[in-house]
């Protein structure tokens, strides 16, 4: 029972990385480009989602589509004027670059949002109106699983199956998938490579924002920097799963998070991140493209 | 005079830049140390110059890494941090049997380098044979694990030696590891080395870099290091020659972690107090734009840019709260400014093309 | 080749830019804290009309004291741990404007720095104040700097006094080094015999930061002298900064092992996020506190019903009565718009312990730093200051201070003594 909540605890905490992890995935694979300021457009989700509960006293749901329309807006806006410039540079100059706008973006939030950290509603509160845990109870309450908990493994599995179907079927996924795979050739049966990619960074960028409102459900405050760390683990779960892949990435996520859950509960508080990251490595050495990555022979 | 004009005329370019590069330093060393003795230098100019002298190894090590040999490391910190706490084990507890500080500091950094180097097979071994970003993502879990192994150790030096323990339940306190009630902590496991004597200075930070140049430029000039540029630009092609992949990756790699376990225990012996936390990603990561804002593969580019945004943030401090958001912009629109060609060719046209411009690649 | 021309000029630019800066910085000493918006203005200080009337030490014959002395503040104003900077230095700047105001024989010029809680830019940042003229140093306020400083300052003979670096090491050995705070050892062992004392039987948890000093610290002398007490600890859990966003596995193991009383020697940014996550759980045990817990209740945004019933350590409360803390709270609000927590009172404190010693010690703003130095080292152990966080501090020639800790219990949102 005690392995049972642990384990669940891990999927939970696994499917905010899996969400984190689809937008990386998206954005690596079409623009080829490690967007490490990801975790902060994360971070900017949570604290708009804060200010319209907050200061307008709007419900939960409406914070979530605020939040997703602030941060589409903002990662067209990053992508135009910072990484666009740089559509034809050295992928170093692009991740250098990411790095300028992950620290511009937490140092304009602190300027903004001030050092303190924000109590951060959860979407579904802890406890309901008469003060009893919002979860569903098993075996006798033995087992207790928080509402919020399943609405985050559930909007992952969605927004896993969406974007699957998405990138799979419709015209502009498969726009995208000839971009991952070819620019130029895209280029030339007239796909419009510029706009596509735009398109994948508004959509990685609005996955950026429910993961935030849902990270922070979770983890109920709100600083600056709170997008930073998630940014890095969902960077790995997607490496993890193999970056690129989108069922990798959501596995990669979800692994990551039983992972880290089990090593905290049995082996070590202290070391659970080194715990993580020695079987990252392991898992690289053994399948160097990562769980479901796709192999590439090299040309010669 | 004529002669050695013509000498060095008839030298090929990359040796008259390695020159260059030597004289360069040699140069800012002594107008800075000059300066220093005539009391030119403020304090806050004088108190950055050893973590500088870090800095600049650190990138050009890195360099080596990922300018040389084509690989993305983000773990290079890590490194860093093992060669600062070995060099501040070895000094801590060499105090009373070596008591001249510059010799100490010397043994500090060999012990340190030492160090590194072997956490550098270590990792090289397996890590290598991975490509591109998944290199990178195993560098930087290889960086995150030794910082949490080290908040988890304890060190503590007394008459009968060292003691050492892992604290891996957390229970223990540097109290716990059996050492005489004389005895001098060294590290105290999440606080980190506390106490330790401020031994580095700028002659030794400077010695450090011209070591590392001599060893760095040696080694790319050399046929090890062909070898190696090889393996960057056409793998295949240079394995298919009989290039031998493991051996000259591993030699770049390695020496690279050496020369960052140099500056760390430099860097370690010019604080007194130093925490595992401080050699994380975002230091790894400080390293990497000092690189690439240098120039790939460009070792005196890495100087400039260590120093120059080692010093930025500091100088923008009279913008005070706003500081690091414009340092953000400045980093923002300096890689825009240096990797876009329209700027590139609206600038190219203003400025006249400087004629035999030193190719450094 | 252009691209590595343009990168030279570009460097070459940059490198102007920063040794120009770095030149101005030199030259417009002192006058940069004036002309910033951020800071309160004159206007400000007509508002609250100085609490020196308390201050006991305040009217008495203030020597030759005169002159104005430059303070300099560092502490972390951005990053992970830009809080407790802001606070403090906040914190710090209204007493500094209080004391200008008074129109006395001592005036204060008040510049402060960020160092990001990183002991290489905190000892920039000291440099850099000491290029500006710095007489005495407030600050630093993170532990992990603040031992670095504090070297370099005992080496340098200036005068430094922390608001809130609380391990032994910041002090020990240096004697010109003093702390407004209590030290860990002081708050692991009262929490302890606070709680053997009143609930003798529990069965302790601890959850503590692992990577912090602070946390470390207080969690080490606690465990001793709990083991002392005979007090049960069942379970311990830690945690780091890069795992501080989920505690399931730390509570479930610590309600797994029986615990009623869950010790906290942590901030209240990870307090608050495991009391919503026991909350959740429907564990609910007692929380025992220390000074770092202090600010949940104003926390934005936070549920503060979760807090209900919270024990904690603190020298200050926002909401105590006393006209003094009253004025400081309205002030702070005013100015900074949020409610100051126990950081900002340390920082106010650390000025009017320096306005005292100055005053006992008759220095003047003619003196040079290491001058001061020595007279305030003299001074400090005979001086007596009523502060914020404690009444009739005083300090012992090793630099730590006596003060009583006053243990709180949280009911309906606001801080009561246990009865």
């Amino acid at each position: 029972m005690e392995f049972l909540s642990y384990l669940i605890s891990g999927i939970s905490l696994g499917s905010v990385y899996a969400i984190i992890a689809l937008g990386y995935t998206m954005v690596y694979g079409i623009a080829k480009m490690l967007n490490f300021a990801h975790g902060d457009v994360i971070m900017v989700g949570g604290y708009i989602s804060f200010c319209t509960t907050s200061y307008l006293g709007l419900p939960g749901w409406v914070s979530v589509i605020f939040a997703m329309v602030v941060c589409t807006a903002l990662g067209v806006l990053i992508e135009g004027l910072a990484y666009k410039p740089l559509r034809q540079a050295t992928s170093l100059a692009v991740l250098i670059t990411a790095i300028g706008v992950s620290y511009f973006l937490q140092n304009a939030a602190l300027l903004i949002w001030g050092a303190s950290p924000k109590g951060f509603t959860p979407l579904i509160p802890a406890v309901n109106s008469k003060g009893e845990p919002n979860a569903l109870r098993l075996f006798d309450g033995q087992l207790s699983i928080s509402y919020i908990s399943l609405v985050t493994m559930a909007v992952c599995i969605v927004i896993m199956i969406a974007l699957t179907i998405f990138t799979g079927r419709t015209k502009l996924g498969k726009a995208m998938r000839a971009c991952s795979e070819d620019k130029g050739a895209a280029q030339l049966m007239g796909i419009n490579v510029n706009r596509t990619i735009s398109v994948t960074f508004a959509i990685g960028s609005a996955l950026a924002a429910i993961a935030g409102v849902l990270l922070c459900s979770f983890t109920t405050s709100l600083m600056p920097t709170t997008g930073s760390m998630p940014g890095i683990k969902a960077f790995t779960a997607a490496v993890f799963g193999g970056i690129g892949s989108i069922p990798g990435a959501f596995l990669g996520g979800i692994l990551l998070g039983i992972i880290e859950s089990l090593a905290k509960a049995y082996i070590s508080t202290q070391l659970a991140n080194a715990i993580l990251f020695a079987v990252l490595i392991v898992v690289l050495l053994v399948k160097p493209s990562g769980l479901l990555g796709r192999y590439v022979p090299e040309k010669v | 005079m004529k002669k050695l004009i013509g000498k060095i005329k008839g030298l090929k370019k990359t040796t008259k830049v390695d020159f260059a590069t030597y004289g360069g330093v040699i140069l800012a060393f002594l107008i800075v140390s000059a300066l220093g003795r005539f009391g030119f230098l403020n304090r806050s100019i004088s108190g950055m110059l050893v973590p500088i002298c870090a800095y600049i190894v650190m990138a050009v090590s890195l360099n080596l890494v990922v300018g040389i040999l084509g690989e993305l490391s983000l773990g290079h910190a890590g490194f860093m941090s093992v060669g600062a706490f070995t060099g501040v084990i070895v000094a801590q507890s060499l105090q009373a049997s070596v008591p001249s500080a510059p010799l100490r500091l010397a043994l500090a950094i060999v012990v340190g380098a030492m160090f590194a180097a072997v956490a550098g097979v270590i990792v090289g071994i397996p890590v290598l044979r991975l490509r591109g970003d998944y290199l990178a993502i195993v560098t930087l879990a290889f960086g995150e694990i030794i910082k949490e192994l080290i908040n988890c150790l304890l060190v503590g030096y007394d008459s009968k030696g060292l003691h050492i323990a892992f604290n891996l339940d957390g229970s223990l306190t540097i109290n716990d590891i059996g050492m005489a009630p004389d005895g001098m902590a060294i590290i105290k496991g999440a606080q980190g080395a506390t106490g330790t004597a401020t031994i580095a200075s700028f002659t030794a930070g400077f010695i450090l870099i011209m070591l590392t140049l001599v060893i760095v430029l040696n080694l790319v000039r050399s046929r090890a290091g062909r070898a190696i540029m090889a393996l960057r630009d056409n793998r295949i092609a240079a394995e298919s020659v009989g290039v031998n992949v493991t051996k000259y990756k591993l030699m770049a790699f390695v020496t690279s972690a050496a020369l960052a376990g140099a500056a760390g225990a430099l860097y370690g012996l010019n604080y007194s107090g130093l925490t595992a936390s401080k050699f994380g990603f975002d230091t790894s990561i400080l390293v990497l734009v000092y690189v690439v804002l240098g120039g790939l593969g460009n070792m005196w580019g890495s100087i400039i840019a260590a120093t120059v945004l080692y010093i930025l943030p500091e100088a923008l401090r009279e913008f005070r709260d706003y500081r690091m958001l414009v340092y953000a912009i400045v980093l923002i629109l300096v890689m825009l400014a240096t990797n876009n060609d329209q700027l590139k060719g609206l600038l190219g046209r203003i400025i006249p093309k400087r004629k035999g411009a030193a190719d450094n690649g | 080749m252009k691209k590595k021309n343009l990168a030279a000029l570009l460097m070459a630019g940059a490198m102007c830019f920063s040794l120009l800066a770095g030149c101005s910085g030199g030259s417009e000493t002192g006058g940069t804290g004036t002309q910033d918006p951020e800071e309160p203005s004159q206007g400000a200080e007509a508002t609250q009309p100085a609490g020196d009337d308390q201050n006991g030490q305040g009217n008495e014959p203030a020597g030759t004291a005169s002159g104005t002395f430059k303070l300099g503040g560092i502490g972390p104003l951005t990053g992970e741990n830009a809080i407790y900077g802001n606070a403090a230095m906040n914190g710090a700047q209204i007493a500094v404007d209080e004391i200008n105001a008074l129109g006395g024989a001592i005036t204060f010029e008040f510049e402060k720095q960020d160092d990001e809680s990183d002991p290489e830019k905190a000892l920039n940042a000291y440099n850099t104040l000491l290029d500006h003229g710095m007489q005495v140093l407030v600050g630093t306020v993170t532990t992990g700097p603040c031992i670095t400083v504090s070297d370099q300052a005992f080496q340098d003979r200036v005068f430094a006094m922390t608001p809130s670096a609380s391990s032994t090491d910041v002090i020990s050995g240096k004697d010109n080094m003093f702390q407004v705070c209590f030290t860990d050892p002081n708050q692991g062992v009262g929490a302890a015999d606070y709680i053997s004392a009143n609930m003798p039987d529990a069965k302790v948890a601890i959850i503590y930061r692992n990577d912090d000093a602070y946390s470390q610290g207080i969690r080490d002398t606690f465990v001793s002298e709990a083991k002392a007490k005979g007090l049960e600890v069942v379970d311990e859990g830690t945690f780091t900064k890069d795992t501080q966003t989920d505690f399931s596995v730390q509570l479930t193991s610590a309600q797994n092992k029986g615990a009623d009383l869950i010790f906290l020697p942590i901030y209240y940014q990870p307090a608050s996020v495991i009391l919503a996550q026991a909350k959740a759980m429907d564990y609910n045990p007692t929380y025992f506190g220390v000074d770092g817990m202090d600010g949940i209740l104003t926390m934005e945004g936070f549920d503060t019903s979760l807090a209900e019933g919270v024990m904690l350590l603190t020298p200050f409360s926002a909401d105590a009565e006393d006209e003094r803390t009253q004025n400081f709270v309205k002030t702070y609000s005013d100015l900074y718009g949020e409610t100051p927590n126990q950081f900002a009172a340390d920082g106010y404190d650390v000025v009017y312990a320096i306005y005292e010693a100055l005053n006992a010690a008759g220095c003047t703003g003619g003196m040079s730093a290491e001058e001061i130095c020595e007279a305030l080292i003299a001074v400090m152990p005979t001086i007596s200051v009523d502060g914020l966080t404690g009444q009739g501090m005083t300090w012992q020639s090793t630099g730590e201070v006596s003060k009583a800790p006053m243990a709180v219990v949280i009911e309906n949102g606001v801080y009561v003594l246990p009865n």
